[in-house]
């Protein structure tokens, strides 16, 4: 099969998560028992009420109709609007979406940074007192939920030093510095614990390279452990990240919506949270849908461009 | 020293499923009743001090072991009871069947359980229950992966072509054959996503939406913990480290059974 054709068989199917997964969240908040116009009224009201209020967000119409309706604006991105407020709800997420976006952008950048060379030190020193130190701290940093990291940062950073805000969130149009300021424990908070897992599938990386024949050749013609690794063992070791990256995002969106929480920043994770106390259920599906199409948009990105990375995969192509 | 791992990730959660056991009969005090000493530090009578509402900590985080495990217990066996034998299924019934089978928990691999969570408590508000549902939803598909992987290799064995000529029916060989064969990676699995499963316990309750206020969790604890943070800091201590030893635990139980069941692992794990 060749590569191109491999390509359009993963987008097809790409495609068609899409699709179901869109299926599933609309499925999720409209199908479960739990009448939401009851619930939006609250107990004082008259039936009439209620049924005028169902009738204006159109919920006596058949499933069917409303889960086309509701895809085909997706499409053309208008996601509703607010049971609560009356806003468009795409303009709610879009607003948004960018602090999210930073949020998770700068984590995955800064556990890469911790995990790289963590990784690759308990590989090459794995034999050592060091080495075992450094892969049962990165056992303990698994055990340990973002959030309890992220009130630990703020008690010692924030509290005790002052050194940085507690909390909140400033626009870099608004002051950059006060923006850099308040991202760093958030973001450290995110990447700390992400670290830990992803130090963890590059030290077994790391070994494996070490067991190679290229490796030792490598060493044989001179080149330093380091080197070997550097040169030679670098494109493997980027491989199976690019795929840990691909499954770990899921995880640090997961943990960005608690963390924002932790540290009260206004991006999409709170916005959802707060529309699921109001019961606004046009928010929460349009919010989670934009979060599973990103986890999905990623992964297909990941597995795409797997294919032409490995060069495994590209000479089976030729 | 070779099993580091497995014993004392069995004794960690020794320590929490003995607390849950003991808190059913006996905590030191009421874990949900108000007292009149508010934020007490830690000593005596109250050994953890006590929280905003002057109720024993203590008490509470030994109540708080409970949850974790029915949350654990039940999302994890219910993911395993669907998930193991959809995994089967995809690997035995090659072709459209087994392509979209594994391809729906692709998918669903996508939805982490604190999005599935937040659907439902959207729906029908959070609950115990809820957070069961979707943590074990959640878990679902990593059982249907190792489930189908481990089929896959066994139904290239010998033993089992033996089986197919001998006419025996798929189902006969799945439960013979393959079944205690893949039995030892679930058991690891099991463990692994019982850590998970506590970890995302823990995020839904610090957010509100699991289990009520009249069943103290880890994360609700914590929750309340931050709002007295810049007074009393070693309240958002105590939960936080039950959360980290009792995932901690499953996690080294997991590598540990790994390291039994599969030796060609041990020096990668």
């Amino acid at each position: 099969m060749s590569r191109g054709k491999r390509v359009l068989i993963r987008l097809a199917w790409f495609v068609a998560s899409l699709l179901l997964a869109s299926l599933l969240i609309f499925a999720a908040t409209n199908l479960l028992p739990g009448d939401i116009a009851n619930v939006l009224l609250g107990t004082n009201a008259s039936a009439e009420q209620v049924e005028a209020l169902r009738e204006q967000l159109g919920l006596n119409r058949p499933f069917p109709v409303r889960y086309v309706e509701w895809l085909s604006g997706v499409v053309v991105g208008d996601f509703g609007t607010s049971m609560v407020g009356g806003q468009p709800v795409s303009s709610i997420i879009f607003s948004r979406l960018e602090i999210s976006a930073w949020l998770v952008g700068l984590a995955t950048i800064g556990s890469l940074v911790i995990a790289l060379p963590v990784g690759t030190y308990a590989a090459m020193r794995r034999r050592h007192v060091d080495g075992v130190a450094v892969s049962a701290a990165s056992q303990v940093g698994l055990a340990v939920p973002s959030f309890w990291a992220g009130i630990w940062l703020v008690v010692l950073f924030a509290v005790t030093l002052r050194w940085l805000p507690a909390g909140g969130y400033v626009s870099y149009w608004d002051s950059f510095t006060d923006w850099v300021r308040h991202l760093i424990l958030p973001v450290a908070a995110l990447s700390i614990v992400q670290a830990s897992v992803i130090s963890r599938y590059v030290r077994s990386a790391v070994i494996d390279v070490l067991h190679t024949d290229y490796f030792r050749t490598a060493r044989a013609i001179g080149w330093t452990r380091s080197g070997a690794i550097w040169r030679h063992g670098m494109r493997n070791i980027s491989i199976s990240l690019l795929t840990v990256i691909g499954l770990q995002i899921t995880t640090l969106l997961v943990g960005a919506i608690i963390i924002e929480q932790v540290f009260a920043i206004p991006g999409l994770g709170s916005r959802l949270l707060l529309a699921v106390t109001q019961r606004d259920l046009a928010i929460v599906q349009g919010i989670v849908l934009v979060l599973v199409w990103a986890v999905l948009l990623i992964n297909f990105l990941v597995d795409v461009a797997y294919q032409f990375v490995d060069p495994r995969l590209r000479q089976e192509a030729t | 020293m070779r099993n580091a791992s497995l014993w004392v990730g069995l004794t960690l959660i020794a320590v929490v499923v003995l607390t849950a056991a003991v808190a059913l009969f006996w905590t030191p005090f009421d874990p949900t009743a108000n007292g009149p000493v508010l934020l007490a530090p830690p000593g005596w009578p109250h050994v953890l001090g006590t929280d905003a509402f002057g109720t024993d900590v203590l008490s509470r985080l030994m109540s708080g072991a409970q949850i974790c495990l029915l949350v654990g217990v039940l999302s994890v066996v219910g993911a395993a009871v669907i998930g193991v034998p959809v995994g089967m299924a995809a690997a035995i019934f090659r072709g459209w069947v087994g392509e979209i089978l594994g391809r729906l928990s692709d998918i669903l691999y996508g939805f982490p359980a604190l999005l599935l969570a937040i659907l439902f408590a959207a729906a029908l508000g959070g609950s115990t229950w809820t957070a069961v549902m979707a943590i074990g939803i959640a878990t679902i598909p990593a059982f249907v992966r190792i489930a189908r992987a481990g089929t896959l290799e066994v139904l290239s064995q010998p033993y089992v072509e033996a089986a197919e000529l001998s006419d025996v029916g798929r189902t006969v060989i799945a439960v013979r054959h393959v079944l205690p064969n893949i039995a030892p990676m679930v058991w690891v699995q099991a463990s692994v996503s019982f850590g998970i499963a506590i970890l995302s316990e823990a995020g839904l309750s610090y957010l509100g939406l699991g289990s009520g206020p009249d069943n103290p969790t880890w994360g609700r604890m914590l929750r309340e913990a931050q709002d007295h943070i810049f007074s009393t800091p070693l309240l958002a201590l105590w939960p936080g480290l039950a959360i980290a030893i009792a995932t901690l635990g499953f996690n080294l139980l997991g590598d540990g059974l790994r390291d039994v069941l599969d030796p060609r692992l041990r020096e990668r794990a």
